[in-house]
């Protein structure tokens, strides 16, 4: 029995006495390359930045491998959504990158080479290495998502939660991030991902958590991932299921 | 000069610096108008201090305006927070009222000091050189110069202890928080910062100018770097240079000091607005004006390439084939032949080898949308670029 990398107990959370997260319980073996599902709304992000103490809970408590958040957050990296940030800050790719590194520096001590090199390293897996000095609103979708990878990567944390890293990226550029997370997964690291598109669920991922304010199911990809959880989930009659 | 005029300018330069960086700050943050809001509710915490102490340069002063600056940011918060209103209607709410307070104060008690309300909008930097500093009767020099040299020192500091935290924080204060950098601790951090230099520089420049050198320098260097720190520099720059330009101005036209700095400040950032060379108006037009002669140059050589019958490619009957007039026409042929895309015999137009390759390159990018593949057009084109 692997161990059990994330675990959420009676997780509340509420936006101005709205619960946007009802009561979820979730643990995440070690190991897997899990998605997160729902609809609009159903609380994907909020679940993640839940976990991330970002926001604070109303009820429940999350723990990362046996102890709190605040105690493990050297083995988390995060990629917010693209869309959270400013890309017209002024900044470059490599630059972006260090922020990473940020982490296990700790307060005002500041990135020396070994960060510098680290994030070199980090821009060169995701393929970026060439536009380390381009300003980051010079970057295509595609390619700011995968500096934000990068990001993640520098940090070579143990679980990798992203909020739709897929989102608003071309295909070539999709095909490299998976890619990326399959080999996080070789490497025995448990990556969890917001995710939209129900057709490629079974093609990346190995375990998948349903969510809509409450969890609806998770598990094996290939036993849960199936119209009468999607149905539950989403709503209406879903017919996406995985083809024999 | 006179050594009055010395500390005038040295004043007005020192504030400069002192506003410019946090401003850069707040202008990347989207928090320009909170260092106007800031700037006027501290009026009370001013008055109140200045009954106490009697001395517009005492610490308690500065501390007790400082304090009011951040009530101000915590209370347009929690209006905000409350949905009912956005923040730009909650930061109209409260600064008005918190400086109006401040002004009743100045007008019930005040009547025989030296505090009046025009002083508080605009300054009195020509007076800033009578107040002196003395250590057992030996003159250090202006109060206000120790003040605001005390408050950019500190700045400084805080600048080069928490520059990878307030960078970060501004950039992605989600990535922030889950890294153990406390967005809230850096936010409120700036705000004090914000808030202690603004009544630093209170004194000597006013309440109006105070927000045109937090904002302005920032503003105009934003348009000239895509590095952070060369923008704090930048702003460095443009708020001395228009202290110093805007002193000398009042000096030949014989106006306030506070105007004609303010005054500089906006002109400095029409003239980079408009000259920048990627982010100024001018840069842009010129850009766009090129990018539509690329799409023509484009669509000019695609239909070259998709046509082989010569009468297609007749260079006299170009116009009618694609429909755009003779002089359009020939201003495409020309950039074509200048950058050696196509080559011209017997009046029938062919593309070159060079033509063939962007072309079909240029396709490529525009069915699938794959940058990687014109890195290199990019540099010789501006179709492609952002």
């Amino acid at each position: 029995m692997k161990p059990i990398a994330v675990k959420v107990d009676d997780l509340t959370v509420a936006y101005n006495y709205k619960p946007v997260l009802w009561d979820i319980d979730l643990e995440i073996p070690e190991g897997v390359l899990m998605a997160i599902v729902g609809p609009n709304g159903a609380g994907k992000s909020t679940l993640i930045k839940s976990i991330l103490g970002i926001l604070k809970p109303i009820a429940g408590s999350v723990s990362i491998y046996g102890k709190s958040y605040e105690d493990q957050r050297s083995l988390v990296a995060y990629v917010p959504q693209k869309g959270s940030v400013d890309w017209d800050f002024p900044t470059t790719a490599l630059d972006v990158v260090m922020m990473g590194t940020y982490g296990s520096l700790g307060w005002i001590k500041r990135p020396k080479q070994k960060e510098k090199k680290a994030a070199l390293e980090a821009l060169e897996k995701v393929g970026m290495l060439s536009f380390k000095n381009r300003q980051i609103s010079q970057l295509s979708g595609g390619q700011q998502q995968r500096i934000f990878l990068a990001r993640a990567l520098v940090q070579n944390a143990s679980i990798y939660f992203m909020d739709e890293p897929f989102q608003g990226v071309d295909a070539t550029t999709e095909i490299a991030i998976i890619n990326i997370l399959k080999e996080l997964r070789k490497a025995n690291k448990t990556v969890i991902v917001v995710h939209h598109d129900l057709q490629t669920v079974p093609e990346y991922f190995d375990w998948v958590t349903f969510l809509n304010v409450k969890k609806i199911a998770t598990g094996p990809v290939k036993d849960i991932f199936n119209d009468d959880n999607l149905t539950k989930t989403y709503g209406i009659n879903y017919q996406v299921s995985i083809q024999e | 000069m006179s050594s009055a005029q010395i500390e005038i300018q040295l004043i007005a330069s020192i504030v400069a610096i002192a506003c410019a960086i946090p401003g850069t700050f707040l202008v990347l943050r989207k928090m320009a108008m909170i260092s106007d809001a800031i700037s006027h509710s501290i009026l009370p915490g001013i008055v109140i201090g200045f009954f106490i102490t009697q001395d517009l340069n005492s610490p308690l002063l500065i501390f007790l305006a400082a304090i009011t600056g951040i009530i101000t940011v915590v209370l347009v918060e929690k209006i905000q927070q409350t949905g009912l209103v956005k923040e730009d209607t909650a930061i109209g709410l409260v600064f008005p009222t918190l400086f109006s307070i401040g002004v009743i104060l100045i007008a019930k008690n005040a009547n025989d000091v030296h505090l009046d309300v025009d002083a508080v909008l605009l300054g009195e930097l020509a007076f800033a050189p009578f107040d002196r500093f003395l250590i057992s009767g030996y003159d250090m020099g202006p109060k206000s110069l120790w003040v605001i040299g005390t408050i950019l020192i500190i700045t400084l500091l805080l600048l080069w202890a928490f520059y990878k935290e307030l960078k970060l924080s501004t950039f992605d204060a989600g990535l922030a928080s889950a890294l153990g950098f406390s967005p809230a601790i850096l936010h409120y951090g700036l705000m004090t910062v914000s808030s202690v230099t603004t009544v630093g520089a209170f004194d000597a420049v006013g309440a109006i100018l105070v927000v045109a050198l937090m904002i302005a320098p920032a503003a105009t260097a934003y348009l000239l770097t895509t590095n952070l720190k060369k923008m704090i520099a930048l702003a460095c720059f443009f708020g001395v240079l228009s202290a110093l330009s805007g002193y000398w101005m009042a000096h030949w036209i014989d106006a306030s000091i506070a105007g004609s700095i303010t005054t500089m400040l906006g002109f400095i950032f029409f003239m980079v607005y408009l000259f920048a060379p990627s982010k100024g108006i001018i840069a842009v037009l010129y850009r766009e004006k090129q990018q539509r002669k690329e799409v023509l140059l484009l669509t000019f050589l695609l239909h070259i390439k998709n046509h082989s019958e010569e009468n297609e490619r007749h260079v006299n009957h170009l116009n009618e084939h694609i429909n755009w007039q003779k002089v359009k026409a020939q201003s495409v042929l020309d950039l074509a032949t200048k950058n050696n895309m196509i080559s011209i015999d017997n009046n029938i137009v062919s593309l070159t080898k060079k033509g063939e390759d962007f072309t079909s390159q240029a396709i490529d990018f525009i069915v699938t949308n794959e940058d990687s593949k014109i890195e290199h057009i990019k540099d010789d084109f501006f179709l492609f670029r952002g």
